[in-house]
């Protein structure tokens, strides 16, 4: 049976005092539910991530304890980043199959209230390799600014240029989040502040480096006979790829050509589509460098020109590839995999028309990424105005 | 969870498994070791008991000249944890040794404005307060 988004949802995000993580799943999960119109009994398949504020090894089993059902399928899956465009992937396989007939897919963290800006900091050092990268004091951001550092070098551009054009996603980004109401960072942000901003791991600085959040995001994939009495706002999966490549940045094949291009590569021949088709793109925005370099890999600019197309205004609202038209990562939020599935919300309510200020005028297809790791796993998503 | 907190931040020691004990007790002796297939000849690290490349059992453990280029590197001003905080700036970098596999490793002695891509280094090993030592790099002085 074909898959169709039938309904989406997200909680507030920023720093949420006093409520649970697993609270925040509950009310994404409902609100999601409502949007399609679908009862809590009528799911048949759930599909959590992780948490770093309250883990649990068997996440998907919690939340279906707590918030109150007992679905037929359920599963959690880690895959960093790229977690909340896999479940989108995950249920509609399912969807196809057979499996379910409508799939809760609901990420959510309070790692800001639960962990604080430092200790998120520290949590996610984890990820270094225990023995190769921790014991060297690696942080996240350092193994970006690795990336960084080679894409520079390969790329022949010059440092002050090259940070000109890191600043102007941070810049671009924070103006989108400034037309979102629920934005956690919309203060006005210039060129001049994301340039001078203190070094994180050179050559990021600060708004180089995404939030820290709490919040949550679910998504529920049904059949389209399921959803059918919501058709005029199903949004239809038209396609999906994955690629993993390594997990560690000792490890990566290449500092500059990432798996995003096979895993996109899939999801556009399924979808028939080419970057050129995309009306708008939310994609995946750790660091302003994985923007950067994705959007290369990818294919949505030739080699060498994302940089200077982005100074010149591409990724704005009316440029030539509308880009994490919520604000992203960088100034929207990131709690955990639930920042992944916040791009994922974002382009359904663009693709439904329902972005307000924000809105892409006729969007049609839109392009989702997610990645994990250090560059490691990807998975994109093409989805299409039912 | 609250690194933030801890009243011992020490850094954090090499978790050694089964497959790495070797690597570090060589280590401990100033020796960087990595390993080779003898079927196909394949370079691989860290260590395993096959060779990715055919597959076959029991690559052997070579000894490294110890002598890298930096593939690309960057300079921690923020610390991850409490326990590194003291060290800001540090350089860290991946190198490539001249064997054929990559290591991240601080770069030591080197004035933050030196440090660049292709620049020649040296293995030196760092005493650990637990014990053993750990493999960073200086530059090589020609
Ligand atoms: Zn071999």
């Amino acid at each position: 049976m074909k898959p169709v988004i039938a309904g989406v949802a997200d909680t507030a995000v920023g720093r949420l005092e006093g409520v649970s993580c697993m609270a925040l799943h509950a009310e994404a999960a409902a609100a999601a539910l409502a949007d399609a119109n679908l009862r809590p009994s009528d799911v048949d398949g759930v599909l959590c991530a992780y948490s770093l504020a309250e883990p649990h090894l068997m996440l998907s089993s919690v939340f279906n304890e707590y918030f109150g059902i007992a679905p037929s399928y359920s599963a959690a899956v880690q895959a960093g980043g790229a977690t909340a465009c896999a479940l989108v992937m995950q249920a509609a396989a399912l969807v196809r199959a057979g499996i379910c007939r409508n799939v809760l897919a609901v990420c959510a963290d309070n790692r800001l209230s639960g962990l604080g800006r430092g200790g998120a900091v520290a949590a996610l050092a984890e990820v270094g390799h225990p023995q190769f990268e921790r014991p060297y004091g690696m942080s996240i951001p350092a193994a970006y600014a690795l990336v960084a550092r080679r894409w520079m070098h390969e790329r022949g551009t010059a440092p002050d240029d090259f940070a000109r054009q890191l600043a102007a996603i941070a810049v671009t980004q924070r103006g989108h989040a400034h037309r979102h109401p629920n934005a956690q960072a919309r203060d006005p942000l210039t060129m001049e502040q994301a340039l001078s901003a203190r070094m994180i791991a050179d050559p990021l600085r600060l708004f180089d480096c995404c939030l820290v959040s709490d919040g949550g995001a679910a998504v529920v994939v049904s059949a389209v006979d399921a959803a059918a009495d919501r058709s005029d706002r199903a949004v239809s999966i038209l396609g999906y790829g994955q690629m993993n490549t390594h997990e560690h940045v000792f490890a990566m094949p290449s500092l500059t050509d990432f798996g995003c291009r096979q895993s996109a590569a899939q999801a556009f021949a399924m979808a028939g589509l080419t970057p050129s088709d995309i009306d708008v793109a939310e994609i995946y925005d750790s660091f302003t460098i994985t923007l950067l370099a994705e959007l290369e890999s990818i294919g949505f600019f030739p080699k060498g020109e994302a940089g200077p197309a982005i100074l010149d205004g591409a990724l704005d609202l009316d440029g030539t590839l509308p880009c994490n038209t919520h604000g992203g990562l960088l100034s929207y939020a990131h709690s955990g995999a639930a920042g992944g599935m916040f791009h994922i919300v974002e382009a359904v309510r663009q693709l439904r028309g329902e972005a307000d200020r924000r809105q892409v005028a006729g969007a049609e297809t839109a392009f989702v990424h997610g990645d994990g790791g250090i560059l490691s796993a990807h998975c994109s998503l093409i989805l299409g105005r039912a | 969870m609250t690194a933030t907190t801890d009243p011992s931040p020490a850094k954090p020691a090499p978790l050694i498994t089964a497959d790495t004990r070797a690597f570090w007790d060589a280590c401990a002796q100033g020796v960087l070791t990595f390993q080779r297939c003898t079927a196909c000849g394949h370079v691989q690290f860290p260590p395993r008991p096959f060779c990715v490349s055919c597959r076959a059992d029991g690559p052997v453990t070579e000894r490294s000249a110890g002598l890298g280029t930096v593939h690309s590197h960057t300079i921690v001003h923020r610390a991850p944890t409490p326990a590194f905080k003291a060290d800001v700036p540090y350089i860290l970098a991946l190198v490539d040794f001249d064997e054929g596999f990559r290591l991240m490793a601080a770069l030591r002695d080197c004035p933050p404005a030196d440090a660049r891509i292709d620049l020649r280094v040296r293995v030196v090993f760092e005493p650990m307060a637990g014990g053993g030592a750990l493999p960073q790099v200086r530059p090589l002085l020609e």
